[in-house]
């Protein structure tokens, strides 16, 4: 045991002695924090705009200034002809233009209907559509409150009930992923990297030649990070509850379970990765295509997998982050119990147990 | 310019002896375009969604049939509650629920006014609002339907406007278009960045620089030794790439080629030259992948990649402009689909050759031939 000890003080200082493992242990997951928390957003905010106004009157100066004034959008450029379109979405002056038609007040007041053209710059289709979503919402605003005088329209009228993230908060969607990617990174590849250097420096013949038993040396190496990837996924969580108010509805103690769960898994899959490659630098390209990118990608932490081609939607549920996200989400946010993520549970265990059966079957103690 | 051209000969036999260099070259592009470009969409394809209609006449009937007619739409009806409905939303099998209320029928042809429910699943906003646009438009659309049949809709009464959008330059809101551009940018990143650094580190690592050091190559020979090769494999990369998004998603290339390539070749001289720089200040390969891979995902989640630069807050914006990809980005993005030329773009070329310029100087300069 205090031989056991004594290695695991060993790593612990090969862990905090090295600045730059720092770095990745650290300081990915607190920039990675930062910016899912405060730079990245898909909601559309600030939008340069034009106004071409052909008709001048009085509603369409009141409806522009509602438009300007409602925080979407900011007036970028005046065209003073059509063919000024082109040019200042190419230079990316602006990304919508909003064109009222000659005689609009004449129209709306006479006729009942006027017109007003969007153009809007579609190579980025998705800020495009919402602006233009935004935009119609601001319209029918302003035709219900100013000219209907808030009278009932006939028709169906839609009432919307926001499940589970009634703001639509980004964070509800990003702190449940974002621990998922991040046990990733600290269990799995520095696992995976941390032997393979043994290996490469030839170290590991040394340890393997020591009376410390196969298991023992394993253990040695998994326990310092599955300990700092405690911290960290604790460190997310409360960080996440505090900071960014996203709520734990569900049963702590479950989640908790499963956080354990999901880091014995990475764990597993760093130790199985380890056993295949020979060097820091594999250990780290393979880490970072087979572990990263995936994990970030290809388990519905930004993009939904539903949306994807089929073939990647089953190449996805090869990934172990795709069902961990979803227990968090469900437990988390929804506050679902077992009785929802027992299959994705079953399939955590199953892959971890399949990690472990490859892993000893491959792992040598002798010696080339 | 003959010592120059040895050391080119001896990097460019280095690089095609190694083995797993050309399958870095070719299939990586490969499979970052096809993988990625498919993963990383937000377009919807489907939606999940669940009808409860406690009405059950004519017009909610109709309503239904309006909605499974729509192949967007894989719809489970025949809900009793909508207790079971939000269960469905709880265990992730759908997206939204539809609940049409008791009276639907009464309500719409007696007041001309009918409430409908719809409840989302908002954990990603950004889904729930695209899915929850598209239903309201059906809904929408069905609304307006009855309303002219029925003669309800008294003009003199009713006051709209109606809104027409025009999409330009990507009619179709194709998200691929939008995609393809970002992830070739980061894929010659990658390739600049790793490959060009790893490279000299290596040299450090195995002890051969000593021997480069020795002789009599000037500091600025052998940096270039370094960096044109791997401009070379970045810009067949480039083009490599491009000709993947052309022919899997025939994304139109609007702009002129040119002028892409003249752009790409600074930003390759440009994240090269911090590739070098980073290894001149590392000792080993791993350190240098570190700090490496910690600056590639601030500088492309930074970059406006995945979420436009213009939501960032003022501070992001600011630092964005020391980001060489939040540049790049959109220059390829302006180039393909936009068809920008070199005015439209001076800004951003004018930003990249400076830091090209710096960088290259800074790298030279950290390079010792002294340990």
């Amino acid at each position: 045991m205090s031989r056991f000890l004594a290695f695991l003080r060993k790593e612990f200082y090969h862990i905090f002695r090295d600045p730059r493992t720092l770095i990745i242990l650290f300081g990915i997951p607190i920039a990675q924090l930062m910016l899912f928390g405060y730079v990245m957003t898909n909601e559309v905010r600030n939008v340069k705009v034009a106004i071409v106004d052909h008709s001048k009157d009085d509603l369409s100066k009141r409806l522009s200034q509602q438009l300007l004034s409602s925080g979407f959008f900011q007036l970028a450029a005046i065209p003073s002809s059509e063919n000024d379109y082109e040019s200042l979405f190419r230079s990316g002056t602006v990304k919508e233009i909003i064109v009222f038609e000659p005689e609009f007040a004449i129209h709306l007041m006479k006729e009942g209907k006027a017109n007003i053209q969007v153009i809007a710059d579609a190579s980025e289709p998705n800020a495009a559509q919402l602006t233009v979503n935004y935009t119609t919402a601001i319209v029918n605003n302003f035709v219900k409150n100013e000219l209907m005088k808030n009278q009932p329209l006939p028709g169906i009228n839609i009432k919307v009930r926001m499940l589970f993230n009634e703001n639509m908060r980004d964070a509800y969607n990003f702190i449940p992923g974002l621990i998922a990617v991040i046990l990733m990174l600290i269990s799995a590849m520095m696992t995976a990297i941390t032997i393979a250097r043994e290996k490469e420096m030839g170290t590991m013949e040394i340890l393997l030649a020591s009376p410390l038993k196969p298991i023992q040396i394993i253990l040695g190496k998994v326990v310092p990070y599955m300990i700092l990837s405690i911290i960290s996924a604790l460190a997310v969580l409360g960080l996440g509850m505090l900071v960014f108010e996203v709520p734990v509805i569900g049963s702590f103690a479950l989640l908790l379970a499963e956080i354990l769960l999901y880091i014995f898994l990475a764990l597993t899959l760093g130790i199985l990765i380890s056993t295949f490659v020979d060097s820091q630098l594999t250990a780290m390209a393979i880490s970072g295509f087979v572990l990263m990118l995936p994990s970030i990608l290809l388990s519905g932490f930004i993009f939904p997998i539903k949306n994807m081609p089929i073939p990647l939607q089953i190449l996805a549920n090869l990934m172990p982050p795709r069902w961990f996200i979803e227990i968090n989400r469900t437990v988390m946010l929804k506050g679902g119990g077992l009785n929802e993520i027992w299959p994705n549970t079953l399939v955590l265990m199953g892959m971890s147990a399949l990690f472990i059966f490859i892993s000893i079957r491959k792992f040598k103690i002798r010696l080339q | 310019m003959r010592t120059l051209y040895y050391i080119l000969q001896k990097e460019f036999t280095q690089i095609f002896r190694n083995k797993s260099m050309l399958p870095v070259i070719f299939v990586m592009p490969l499979v970052q375009m096809l993988i990625l470009v498919f993963a990383a969409t937000n377009e919807l394809r489907q939606v999940d969604l669940a009808i409860v209609d406690f009405d059950n006449s004519a017009s909610s009937r109709k309503l239904t049939t309006e909605i499974t007619g729509n192949p967007f739409f894989i719809v489970r009806q025949n809900l009793s509650s909508t207790k079971d409905a939000e269960d469905l939303l709880m265990r992730n099998k759908i997206d939204l629920a539809l609940v049409i209320p008791r009276n639907f029928d009464k309500d719409l042809t007696l007041s001309k006014r009918a409430d409908v429910q719809i409840l989302v699943d908002a954990i990603n906003g950004m889904a729930a609002q695209l899915s929850l646009g598209y239903l309201s438009n059906v809904i929408g659309n069905y609304s307006q339907k009855i309303l002219v049949k029925t003669g309800k809709l008294e003009p003199g009464l009713m006051k709209s406007i109606e809104i027409k959008p025009t999409y330009w330059f990507n009619p179709q809101l194709n998200f691929k278009y939008y995609m393809a551009p970002g992830i070739l940018v980061v894929l010659i990143t990658v390739i600049g960045v790793l490959l060009g650094g790893m490279n000299l580190v290596r040299e450090k690592e195995l002890g051969t620089i000593e021997q480069i050091n020795v002789t009599p190559i000037k500091k600025w020979q052998f940096i270039a030794g370094k960096l044109l090769p791997f401009l070379a494999i970045g810009l067949f990369d480039l083009a490599f790439g491009l000709l993947v998004a052309r022919l899997a998603f025939n994304i139109p290339i609007r702009g002129s080629m040119p002028l892409l390539f003249g752009m790409g070749s600074i930003y390759l001289v440009l994240v090269l030259s911090l590739g070098l720089f980073i290894s001149t200040i590392s000792d080993t390969v791993q350190q240098a992948t570190f700090v490496t891979f910690f600056m590639l995902i601030v500088f492309i989640l930074m970059s406006g990649l995945f979420t436009p630069v213009e939501s960032m807050p003022d501070w992001a914006q600011k630092l964005d402009y020391a980001n060489p990809l939040y540049y790049f980005v959109k220059i390829m993005r302006s180039i393909i689909l936009k068809g920008s030329n070199f005015t439209d773009i001076f800004n951003e070329f004018a930003a990249l050759s400076v830091f090209a310029i710096s960088m290259f100087g800074l790298a030279i300069f950290r390079y010792r031939k002294t340990s």
